[in-house]
């Protein structure tokens, strides 16, 4: 008779408490070493992960050693200012404003991103909105294609392919805003002698979800082993503000509102949770498909897509590769012998 | 046909591979190569379709189009495609 309890969403139920204290404790020595830095630098955004990963550094280390920076510009969602400020009072942190707008105008961000819209859209300009979307082309493909959706001022939408020179320079242009985000991060952590706090879960660690240089820059990333589901648990048990608790996820980087899922992840974020961690744990597709609402043959094409994301996205992950050895300053050694034999030791598989 | 295997293959060894092609047989998987990615289905495709005047649709798109030297020329002949010269091309 088989006793292997049937999986479903407990399997990722974690002790929130439990795992609370471990990643403060990390956080701890991880600032006294390597660091040797006296706090910590993020950004809030009004989304779950930063909630999170803001509420967790407040406790590791104090509110008084924790710099909240809200950076909005021109196409930011409004709801991120007020939902950071949210945040910042429910942790006792005053939330610093740094308005990246003039930045970006500075660094041509608007007009390199609207002149690459052109090469699909020729009358794109003022008062148009647009967003990346996952390409209804890429399902069942294999490959995944882009296209772009914009809103002309009078409201209507209309969605187009992209060729791989708009795509690039779309993309690129967009990755001013994470760049210079962490730019801005990184001044007050230098001025502060602060580390600078990365808040990605383990979805878009592992999936490549993140501009290198931009958000994937960070001295520690503390929920980044954390399931989407578990970074849920966490704010829960963190008291994190039901209105961001509920809040569908989304990128806030295009002028037109756009989810995750619709981006890059082009599946539900519970149900991709599901999926990366019955493949992490070699779950068969049948029984995630049960607990997922997938088919079997979905979900092993979800478990293709995540390899092909992984391989895809590995060189982010990269130091600088050198053509040659430097023994005497061994990068894999510094950041890896800090780690704990077991990461995520505090999940908990229903008996 | 050879002055299309002859143009598929410059463009991926100058494409993909910086100019080596040694390993690279008309029936080697550029998957298993691992030279081709979503990107480079791009690429692949912004190529066939200017080089080979192909429209390519949401149906063609199947990694068994596109996965090796010898496919690609199969797909390009079953859409009728006809490489383009220079002069041809503009």
């Amino acid at each position: 008779m088989d006793i292997t309890p049937a999986f479903s969403p407990d399997w990722l139920r974690l002790d929130p408490a439990e795992e609370t204290a471990r990643i403060c404790e990390r956080l701890r020595a991880q600032l006294l070493s390597p660091l040797h830095r006296r706090g910590l630098v993020l950004g809030v955004s009004g989304g779950v992960d930063s909630a999170v990963t803001a509420a967790l550094a407040v406790r590791a280390i104090g509110g008084k050693r924790v710099f909240a920076l809200s950076m909005p510009e021109r196409h930011s969602d409004p709801d991120t200012m007020r939902l950071s400020a949210l945040v910042a009072d429910r942790l006792g942190l005053s939330c610093h404003l740094e308005e990246i707008t003039g930045i970006l105008e500075a660094a041509g961000f608007y007009r390199r991103y609207d002149e690459a819209v052109r090469r699909v859209i020729p009358e794109y300009g003022d008062g148009w909105s647009s967003k990346l979307v996952v390409d209804a082309r890429s399902e069942n493909t294999g490959f995944q294609l882009f296209a772009l959706v914009a809103r002309h001022p009078d409201g209507d939408l209309l969605q187009k392919q992209l060729p791989l020179q708009a795509y690039l320079e779309i993309v690129a242009a967009t990755n001013f805003k994470q760049r210079i985000r962490k730019m801005l991060e990184y001044y007050h952590a230098d001025r502060l002698n602060y580390a600078v706090a990365g808040t990605p879960n383990r979805l878009e660690f592992d999936q490549g979800f993140f501009v290198k240089g931009g958000d994937g820059l960070a001295d520690v990333k503390p929920i980044a082993h954390l399931y989407k589901s578990q970074v849920y648990q966490l704010a829960s048990y963190l008291e994190v503000p039901d209105e961001i608790i509920n809040r569908p996820p989304t990128t806030d980087t295009y002028s037109l509102a756009q989810g995750q899922d619709e981006f890059y992840f082009a599946l539900p974020l519970a149900q991709l949770d599901l999926c990366l961690y019955g493949k992490n744990h070699s779950v068969p597709a049948a029984a995630v498909a049960a607990a997922a609402a997938l088919s079997p043959e979905r979900v092993e094409q979800v478990y293709r897509e995540i390899d092909s994301r992984r391989k895809g996205t590995r060189y982010l992950h990269q130091h600088p590769l050198l053509a040659a050895q430097v023994p005497e300053i061994a990068a894999d050694q510094i950041t890896v012998q800090h780690l704990p034999a077991v990461a995520g030791s505090a999940i908990h598989r229903p008996e | 046909m050879e002055q299309m295997r002859t143009r598929v293959r410059s463009f991926i060894v100058d494409t993909f591979l910086f100019g080596d092609g040694s390993d690279l047989e008309d029936a080697t998987s550029f998957l298993e190569l691992g030279i081709v990615d979503s990107m480079g289905i791009l690429e692949l495709i912004n190529f066939l379709e200017s080089d080979f005047g192909l429209v390519i649709h949401e149906e063609d798109l199947v990694p068994e189009n596109f996965d090796s030297i010898d496919q690609v020329l199969a797909f390009v002949a079953r859409k009728g495609g006809a490489y383009k010269t220079k002069s041809a091309a503009g």
